[in-house]
């Protein structure tokens, strides 16, 4: 073997180690609930715990607004500047990465700061949570729609439609949509892992999620902790899976055909 | 445009309100008293100790996610060896928070599995200073995301790599460290820097991993940021929290701005 696969061979096994030794280790930790005994007792606490059912379906249902949410905004946006206004492009691109610059605590700190006082006393509605988190998902989610939407002729879709008799709502429902429904599933899943564990925006709009409720566990419990997170994982894994799987069918690789 | 009042509203009024806040007194005038009190030695050291955190981690898990990404790409491995690092590395680096933690906890922490079984062959890192509720500690949590997410990025800059500039270089009669030195170097600079920066920033405003490790006995900006939050501020005026927040807007718009120049110039050479 050459000398410089064998430093490759390191290099990727020192890899491999660092992310499989802790997950084998709190897998192996999640197991010990009974005493010297190895049981599946903790995720059987943690499932059966009503709080863990209604803060996980809480988590599930911001993800799953926060997704819709986004869909609704950034399509339409990001469908009328390729077609109308690419000179403001480079703008709204810049506008769409902001939420990197602003870390989770300081966009909270923010959100308190100021709706929890008049004019906008909405602190309370569950709805500045889930918009909250659909700014937080906008670099993923525009930028998924902006990648898909590049790969079809928007213009040429747009006209041919409108010259078969469609108006707006239906070039965006039957026309725009089904051609890139294999980005924004890439941007939802994205949105999805990031949304079910997360903890800041959460626990300081005080509202019931998965996020939190894995932290009071960690508070008060030994072993149902490294389940949840356990749990958490398999989650951010099956996201992530779907994501590529969905993602195998080439992404505008069928369109290419129609326009070109 | 529903976007833009979106953005406003949700977004950009927030933050204005932060700006706003960090020059106003709690009575509602003007003041610069707020910047001012960031001299303080509790505030300033929380900031020092995020900026080494992030730049130990940002540097460390560069240096070891382009060795992996580059052992990967181009180290003559089989290429599934590359398809399931990209993979895998998608996954780690957005496990991070709460769950992340737990995870570290139950592997080097004082009972943990990792812990217990370097104890039982005599050598628990415990009795030799090492705590994971630490600074040293929340670094190695930290580098968890941090290589995976340098790995990630920098693979397609790899890519960009030609064959024939080292074939070139050989040509010329240069060797393994000409070629490095003068070639492939120059050329990944802009995006290894740019990188590193990106994961600074990442490892900067991370609040969820560092509160649920420590408890918040970490003296990190997010977590003192978390403490004004939460009213627990002792004698600190609000000024001060929007202060705090506002300054490391700041530092975190400087690295993107870093991130963005360094990536254009990149793109002179790859793509």
């Amino acid at each position: 073997m050459r000398r410089g696969t064998l430093w490759s061979w390191l290099w990727i096994g020192l890899g491999v180690i660092y992310f499989f030794v802790p997950l084998a280790a709190t897998f192996w930790f999640s197991l010990q609930a009974k005493l010297n005994v190895l049981s599946f007792q903790s995720y059987v606490n943690v499932l059966k715990d009503p709080d863990f059912a209604k803060n996980f379906s809480a988590s599930v249902l911001w993800a799953v607004s926060a997704i819709i949410v986004g869909v609704l905004i950034f399509v339409p946006t990001a469908y009328w500047v390729r077609l109308r206004l690419p000179r403001v492009r480079p703008a709204v691109e810049f506008v769409t990465l902001l939420p990197f610059v602003v870390p989770a605590i300081v966009f909270v700190y923010g959100l308190v700061r100021t709706f929890s006082r008049p004019p906008l006393m909405i602190i309370n509605s569950p709805l500045l949570l889930v918009f909250g988190y659909t700014i937080m998902s906008m670099p993923y989610m525009y930028r998924a729609v902006d990648t898909g939407l590049r790969a079809i002729d928007v213009p040429v879709l747009t006209e041919a439609a409108q010259s078969l008799g469609a108006g707006w709502p239906t070039v965006m429902l039957r026309v725009v949509l089904p051609n890139i429904r294999v980005a924004v599933l890439g941007g939802s899943f994205l949105t999805f892992a990031i949304v079910m564990g997360e903890y800041t925006l959460a626990t300081w709009l005080v509202k019931p999620a998965f996020g939190p409720y894995m932290y009071e566990l960690g508070q008060s419990r030994a072993y149902e902790p490294s389940a949840c997170a356990i749990i958490s994982f398999a989650l951010t894994w099956a996201a992530m899976g779907i994501m590529q799987f969905v993602g195998r069918g080439a992404p505008g690789g069928v369109q290419v055909a129609a326009g070109h | 445009m529903p976007f833009f009042l979106f953005i406003l509203f949700f977004l950009v009024y927030p933050s204005s309100t932060l700006v706003i806040g960090s020059f106003r007194d709690d009575a509602g005038r003007f003041t610069f008293a707020n910047i001012l009190g960031l001299r303080d030695p509790f505030i300033l050291g929380a900031y020092a100790v995020s900026i080494r955190i992030s730049l130990f981690t940002a540097v460390g898990g560069a240096i070891f996610g382009f060795l992996m990404a580059y052992a990967a790409v181009r180290g003559g491995l089989p290429s599934f060896v590359r398809t399931s690092m990209m993979t895998f590395c998608g996954v780690a680096s957005n496990f991070a928070g709460v769950p992340l933690a737990f995870a570290f906890i139950a592997t080097l922490g004082r009972t943990g599995m990792v812990t217990q079984f370097l104890g039982a062959i005599g050598l628990n890192p415990y009795d030799a200073g090492f705590s994971l509720y630490t600074v040293w500690g929340l670094s190695l949590v930290y580098m968890y995301f941090q290589f995976p997410l340098m790995a990630l990025i920098i693979a397609p800059a790899i890519d960009g790599l030609r064959r024939e500039w080292r074939e070139a270089a050989e040509n010329l009669g240069g060797g393994f460290f000409d070629y490095w030195r003068q070639v492939a170097l120059p050329i990944l600079t802009p995006s290894i820097l740019g990188t590193t920066i990106l994961l600074f920033g990442n490892a900067f405003g991370a609040y969820a991993t560092a509160y649920a490790l420590t408890g918040g006995e970490l003296s990190l900006v997010t977590l003192r940021i978390g403490d004004q939050l939460a009213g627990d501020v002792g004698n600190m005026s609000q000024g001060l929290g929007y202060a705090m927040a506002l300054g490391m807007l700041v530092i975190m718009a400087i690295s993107v701005a870093g991130y963005t120049l360094l990536m254009r110039q990149s793109e002179r050479w790859l793509k």
